[in-house]
């Protein structure tokens, strides 16, 4: 399974006055099993890319090939794509509304038209799989449960359709710390338990050098550079440019004149203790 | 996209219109619709019309914005001309087994569709002129001697301002939540009336929820920022009928007396 | 140093939804806050932050104990609009606080309701525009604004009212990192003009910037202090489930490795001074 995004281009409003570019010759491949993070400041046209590759969004021209099916094309049935692509939006707790956590992860799996046996298994996996314990939640309200619980479950309402490839967008927004921790915690164990691609948008660069095996640079619609995060890490003065940032810990590496580009702490300490006994 | 829809559709200008008191629009658009019912031949509404037309020439607003706004009554206009011509009795001039159409049946149905089509351009210019703010002003102020006699108008008003200003965030959370849920396979498109409505039910209950959020929020924030009623409140825009306003008024009332002696003497 | 405000024994309880329990959100919080003073206030959801945050303008009022505002009382209903024009408040979710959908008409909604002259209420609301850099979005819409606009015209709204104390409320928790970056720097602005400011946050970069800390835990006080006494308490903090900053943090690793830096180093500046000067005694 792997993904090849090929010339894709979207224009909003088309042959009105308002016609507006939002993505532009946008291409890149993601291979099987890679956690890939994209990044971009707000408005740089990564929500309109998340949505194209879900088929939300119908591309004005280029394709989208996921697995070897080419998703952009005519004919191809929503629930087809859905089926490989999930999308996790952000904030996606404001989409609960079942009056139980299991009913309300079901209604993916219910609308892929699964059996209920099939539902019910998928269910529970999806739960245990976000880190939540099934017999606990089951039957408590969606609206009853603490901000970082609702993000779990409303995470593992696309889970439980076992997307192959499943897409976050700024999962972590508004958490506290602890939160955010098990959030990010969660989608590496899913990454792990499934082995499947995993796309995640992200503010907080520290997060993405920290699990990220790939990075997607996207500014005003374009794609502005691919790589590892150490490649993309490494190129401060261009990240500065389309107004995103290093992660801190790298900035500051930078500041004290460490030639190497340091994505983690414990990478940190090696080097400033190299540095000052040198 | 959903957020370029702009309730009771203001055309942005600096025109005299523009610029006349809220006060004086809303009095001014009553009157012209008093006057559309007292008027019941011709030259009365030709008057009228032309009336309408100076005001359309002065707004700046280009007729075909103005138009645009007629198309979603045509079907209301066509239904009423089509009973009008052939429920009213008098003299007939055709008949066709059980329908006949009359001289008065005409004269009713064609006095009736420029009577609507008026009217409809008529108070639509109101909101076109108007920034929907002031309007809500507006009519405060003019239902404020009410309050001696416990009407709420400043809660009226107040409640307006909070519509509109909720109106796009709640079309954009709707949206949101929408494409989320066809992100989990919701299908709002296929299916009988029941299947469609029962597809709802995933983006009505989340955006009740929302709704519920934003209004205990915006009250907290209220209160913060010391709201506790129209009593001893100020404004910011203060309302001064000027000169202009005072014009308006005369050329008002002329026109009420012309259309008076005109309807009188025909 | 004047006090502002007295936080004397304050216990908050509220009734829970779901069973009707009584739940304990502030247990016996005494606390005094400088007049001028820039106070963090952190703890995890659920750690009474924001209750307590509620208490100081009278939105909540406690249960037991008293919350005293430039020496008004909270629970006095006669004082309370004495108590919110001193203590202004900015919220987390930028949508949900503004009133108007005309930028200035926002601004002025505050100073309409203080029932002030309409000539001075034009003054301030065009001040206080000025102050967060939107004088030039004074007839526009906020739902076509960005997160970080709309939130300087919230505060807009409160400057405008002439506000001693702005308790922030977790105002950039739904911004993106340049949002977040314009807020921080007008709360640091407001701050050097003399406004008491009361922020209650996550982010770590921002905590550091106060000059007092106060960590919330179940409703109690864990730790308070300034930055530099507080995360040098690095087993507490993380007892309670926090992050360090990222400093404290290094800091911390690198005296592990045998490298000397001083404890209480929270500001990346330092930390590079400290390294330097380590390196060139080597």
């Amino acid at each position: 399974m792997s993904i090849k995004v090929t010339k894709l281009n979207h224009i909003y409003d088309k042959g009105m006055p308002t016609e507006q570019a939002a993505l532009t010759d946008v291409s890149f491949e993601i291979n099987d099993g890679e956690l890939v993070g994209i990044i971009g400041h707000t408005g740089s046209g990564k929500s309109t890319l998340l949505q194209h590759l879900n088929g939300l969004l119908k591309a004005t021209s280029g394709s989208i090939e996921v697995g070897g099916v080419e998703i952009t094309r005519p004919g191809v049935s929503m629930v087809e794509i859905r089926k490989r692509v999930g999308l996790v939006f952000q904030y996606p707790e404001y989409q609960l509304f079942e009056v139980n956590v299991a009913k309300d992860v079901a209604y993916g799996p219910r609308n892929l038209g699964l059996s209920e046996e099939e539902i019910d298994q998928r269910v529970r996996e999806a739960i245990a799989l976000v880190g939540l314990d099934y017999e606990t939640v089951k039957d408590r309200s969606p609206f009853e449960l603490s901000g970082g619980q609702k993000r779990a479950v409303a995470i593992a309402g696309v889970i439980a359709m076992r997307p192959e490839v499943l897409i976050l967008d700024e999962p972590t927004a508004g958490l506290d710390p602890k939160a955010h921790k098990d959030i990010l915690n969660m989608i590496t164990e899913v990454h792990r338990r499934t082995g499947n691609i995993i796309i995640l948008v992200s503010h907080n660069m520290g997060d993405i050098a920290e699990i990220a095996d790939k990075v997607i640079v996207i500014d005003s619609g374009k794609v502005v550079t691919v790589g590892s995060p150490l490649e993309v890490f490494s190129q401060g003065e261009l990240l500065k440019s389309v107004g995103l940032d290093l992660p801190p810990i790298t900035e500051f590496c930078n500041a004290l004149g460490i030639k190497d580009t340091v994505l983690d702490m414990e990478d940190a300490v090696g080097k400033i203790v190299d540095l000052i006994k040198e | 996209m959903i957020r370029d829809i702009t309730l009771g559709q203001y055309y942005a200008s600096d025109s005299l219109i523009h610029r006349l008191d809220p006060r004086v629009k809303i009095i001014a658009t009553l009157l012209f619709i008093i006057e559309l019912f007292i008027v019941d031949n011709f030259i009365g509404f030709a008057i009228c019309a032309a009336v309408l037309a100076i005001v359309i020439a002065v707004s700046k607003v280009p007729l075909s914005f103005i138009m645009r706004g007629l198309k979603p009554v045509l079907f209301i206009l066509f239904f009423t001309f089509a009973l009008n011509i052939f429920m009213v009795k008098g003299e007939v001039l055709w008949s066709w087994k059980f329908l006949h159409i009359t001289r008065e049946g005409i004269q009713i149905a064609v006095f009736m569709a420029i009577r609507l089509v008026l009217l409809i351009i008529g108070s639509s210019m109101l909101t076109l002129a108007t920034k929907p703010l002031s309007l809500t002003d507006g009519i405060e102020r003019l239902l404020s001697p009410l309050a001696k006699f416990k009407f709420p108008s400043h809660e009226i008003a107040m409640m307006m301002t909070i519509a509109l200003r909720f109106i796009p965030t709640l079309l954009e959370e709707t949206d949101k939540i929408m494409k989320a849920q066809q992100a989990r396979g919701a299908d709002f498109e296929s299916g009988g009336l029941l299947k469609r409505a029962k597809a709802l039910i995933p983006v009505l209950v989340p955006l009740f929820v929302s709704a519920f959020r934003i209004a205990q929020d915006l009250a907290m924030a209220m209160e913060a920022r010391c709201y506790r009623g129209g009593e001893n409140r100020t404004r910011m825009h203060e309302m001064k009928l000027r000169k202009r306003d005072f014009i308006a008024f005369i050329l008002m009332a002329a026109f009420l007396a012309i259309i008076i002696i005109e309807a009188r003497m025909f | 140093m004047e006090k502002i405000i007295t936080i004397e024994n304050l216990t908050f309880e509220y009734t829970r939804v779901e069973d009707g329990a009584a739940i304990r959100a502030l247990d016996n919080v005494n606390l005094e806050i400088d007049k001028g003073s820039f106070t963090a206030i952190i703890g995890k959801n659920g750690s009474g932050k924001s209750t307590l945050a509620k208490n100081l303008n009278g939105l909540l009022i406690p249960t037991s104990g008293t919350v005293f505002v430039d020496g008004y009382d909270t629970a006095d209903d006669d004082s309370i609009w004495e108590i919110r024009q001193r203590a202004g408040m900015v919220f987390q979710n930028p949508d949900n606080q503004l009133v108007s959908s005309i930028v200035e008409d926002d601004v002025a909604f505050g100073p309409e309701n203080l029932g002030i002259e309409p000539e001075e209420i034009r003054r301030r609301v065009d001040k206080a525009l000025e102050e967060v850099n939107m004088g030039q979005y004074k007839q526009k819409a906020p739902h076509l604004l960005s997160g970080g606009q709309k939130q300087r015209i919230a505060i807009a709204g409160v400057v405008a009212m002439r506000p001693e104390i702005i308790i922030f409320d977790e105002p950039t928790a739904m911004l993106d990192p340049k949002g977040r970056k314009e807020i921080m720097k007008i709360i640091r602005e407001l701050h050097e003009e003399g406004i008491t400011v009361i922020l209650i946050t996550h982010f770590m970069e921002e905590v550091i910037e106060a000059d007092r800390v106060i960590i919330m835990h179940e409703g109690k006080v864990l730790l308070d202090g300034t930055p530099y006494e507080v995360f040098s308490q690095a087993d507490v903090i993380k007892k309670a489930n926090l992050e360090l900053p990222i400093m404290v943090e290094l800091g911390q690793r690198l005296r592990e490795k045998g490298i000397n830096v001083p404890e209480g180093i929270i500001k990346e500046e330092e930390m590079v001074k400290a390294l330097c000067q380590l390196k060139s005694q080597n």
